[in-house]
């Protein structure tokens, strides 16, 4: 700061230091996509933080409202691109909600499925780049070379890497292959040794836990004063988990754990995300047991109005032809009324809200995205932390741009 | 569930009933019509009661309907972690009506109010820091209001002359494409080419 200034104590050589302002982004690496965080400074302690979003935003909402239902589709995997089946999730149940259209079994369970493979990809990617926020460099290059096997089975299944656009209201687009199947299960059995080994890099590392022990703690009240959900909670031993606390799909069916922290600090949250990876895991072999049982066989979508026929029926029937023809021209009719869907997406509650006025297009759509209220809650999180100490917050809250600007 | 929300409707109605206008409960979820005068105790009354327990914001949004006199409605969502139940209130407003904001009992509701005012341009009183969130710095309208056009009025492009970037109106190469998906025999509200002539016969 400039030494020159009008407070110069003679007597104690005291002077006068101005709180110094930094701009953190937006093309900071560990600002995890497009974030400005205005920062106010008082030597290394963070005053004020005030984060500047909304460089990402594309105005999903309003585009929405001038597609059908099965166009607005892909927008959602662009929301949360890490995951972004979890989020087609919500918006087909919200749609099946308002439709009264019930998902056959063996659609149910593909969703769970990919729902788990989704969650794996986001705590993958995120406990790992938050390493490398506090200063490792080797988990997010082992990290991501599970996530590029999960990547390649969300390619067998509907032939994207990334915007899928499986999830179908009625349904999913395509069965999977039994090969595909076996495959994931393979996956499957050596991803817990990889769990282990990267639990020998990170958990009992010194410089991890001295950049993570006691960093952003957050207190029960605070979770409900700041609207927080998923990790954020669990990590402060809350165990709200939305796929047992309000069961969607057939998740009642799944036998899995709820890990909880105990001081809701980053360190806390990251013992939390890698034993998620592994309940996840769990959950995928069950699902795959039961997609091969004779109960999980059958048809992939509830055929009537909001689902396509059959490609054979299409070739061989009329109405089927016109119905296709209708379906992906016009899309189809939903009720009026409103509804909210939710899911524990990897990130915490995401959730869909439509308000239909009976046409085949969205009066409005509004996204609730789970890393909103945790960004906003940034500059509370924050406050009294070292500057250093803000990479591994953002890290931990778990934000991608995608979902906050929309 | 329907009856557990049904008793709770009833509950809140006879507890408040200066503030609860009306309520229903369809397709699993509990709708409260609330006045806006005093939406900010009624949220601290769903907040402290013991049955309610409405700990948790989940969202704050608006609907716009152009055609009503009270144009906005303002939707919030609750969820109660300890009860585990949700409720949806809803606020019809004017376009002149101010909302009193709900950041004392609930600090994450600052950006779901900054996001409903950017978006709809509805002001939320007391808030602590009503700016822009989304949109672009200096940005003017409501972009989800009915009558802001999807395409906005301006562009951005960098200049290379000027050496930064500019702002323009919007010129669309191509018309922008609106497509009436409605079948003729229910929908559409024009009149076909050459069925004019048919009062003149």
């Amino acid at each position: 700061m400039d030494g020159a200034n009008q407070f110069g104590d003679a007597q104690t050589g005291e002077q006068k230091i101005r709180n110094f302002n930094l701009n953190f982004g937006p093309q900071h690496p560990a600002a995890h996509g497009v974030l400005r965080l205005v920062l106010e400074l008082d030597g290394e302690v963070v005053e004020r933080c005030d984060p500047h979003v909304g460089l990402l935003h594309r105005g999903t909402e309003k585009l929405m409202e001038s597609r059908t239902y099965l166009q607005n589709l892909p927008y959602l995997d662009r929301l949360d691109y890490v995951a972004p089946m979890n989020q087609e999730h919500a918006w087909c149940l919200a749609i099946e909600k308002l439709t009264g259209v019930e998902v056959p079994r063996r659609a149910s369970l593909i969703r769970v499925l990919y729902s788990e493979i989704g969650r794996v990809l986001n705590h993958l990617m995120n406990v790992t780049t938050q390493a490398m926020d506090v200063g490792a460099l080797t988990p997010p290059l082992w990290g991501f070379e599970q996530r590029e096997e999960l990547m390649i089975f969300y390619e067998r299944a509907c032939g994207a890497r990334l915007h899928a656009a499986y999830f179908r209201p009625g349904g999913v687009h395509q069965d999977l292959p039994p090969a595909l199947l076996d495959d994931i299960e393979a996956w499957a059995d050596q991803f817990f040794d990889f769990i282990d080994d990267l639990g020998t890099l990170l958990t009992e590392n010194r410089i991890f836990k001295q950049r993570n022990v006691d960093i952003g703690v957050v207190t029960e009240d605070d979770i409900q004063r700041y609207g927080f959900s998923g990790v954020m909670v669990r990590g402060s031993g809350l165990a709200w988990d939305l796929r047992r606390s309000q069961p969607y799909e057939c998740y009642n069916e799944f036998d899995f754990q709820i890990p909880v922290g105990k001081n809701g600090d980053c360190y806390d949250r990251y013992l939390c995300r890698v034993e998620e990876m592994r309940q996840s895991t769990y959950i995928i072999r069950q699902a795959i047991e039961k997609l091969r049982a004779p109960e999980g066989q059958g048809d992939i979508l509830a055929r009537g109005k909001i689902t396509p026929p059959s490609r054979t029926d299409m070739k061989t029937s009329m109405e089927s032809l016109i119905h296709h023809f209708k379906l992906y021209t016009e899309g189809f009719k939903v009720p009026a009324g409103q509804t909210y869907a939710a899911v524990e997406a990897p990130k915490g509650e995401f959730g869909v809200y439509i308000v239909s006025d009976g046409s085949n297009k969205p009066y409005r759509a509004k996204l609730r995205a789970p890393g909103y209220p945790h960004l906003a809650a940034m500059d509370y999180i924050a406050k009294g932390h070292q500057l250093a100490d803000v990479a591994a917050i953002i890290g931990t809250l778990d934000i991608v741009f995608g979902e906050i600007d929309r | 569930m329907s009856d557990a929300l049904n008793e709770l409707g009833t509950y809140i109605e006879t507890k408040r009933k200066d503030c609860v206008l009306a309520w229903d409960v369809t397709l699993g979820e509990l709708t409260l019509d609330v006045t806006p005068a005093n939406i900010a105790g009624f949220v601290e009354f769903l907040r402290s009661d013991a049955t309610c327990r409405f700990s948790t914001l989940i969202d704050i949004t608006g609907v716009d309907y152009p055609d009503r006199p009270k144009r906005f409605d303002v939707i919030y969502h609750f969820l109660s972690m300890y009860q585990n139940h949700r409720v949806r209130l809803r606020v019809s407003v004017r376009d002149d009506e101010m909302v009193p904001t709900i950041t004392e009992p609930h600090p994450s509701a600052n950006w779901f109010e900054r996001e409903v005012f950017d978006m709809f341009g509805i002001i939320f009183s007391g808030h602590p820091d009503l700016r822009r969130l989304l949109t672009d710095y200096g940005f003017r309208g409501y972009p989800l209001r009915k009558d802001f056009p999807t395409t906005g009025y301006t562009e951005v492009r960098y200049d290379e002359a000027a050496k930064r970037v500019v702002y323009e109106p919007v010129s669309l190469v191509q018309e922008y494409r609106q497509f009436d998906f409605m079948s003729p025999w229910e929908g559409a509200q024009y009149i076909l080419p050459g069925d004019e002539k048919e009062s003149e016969a």
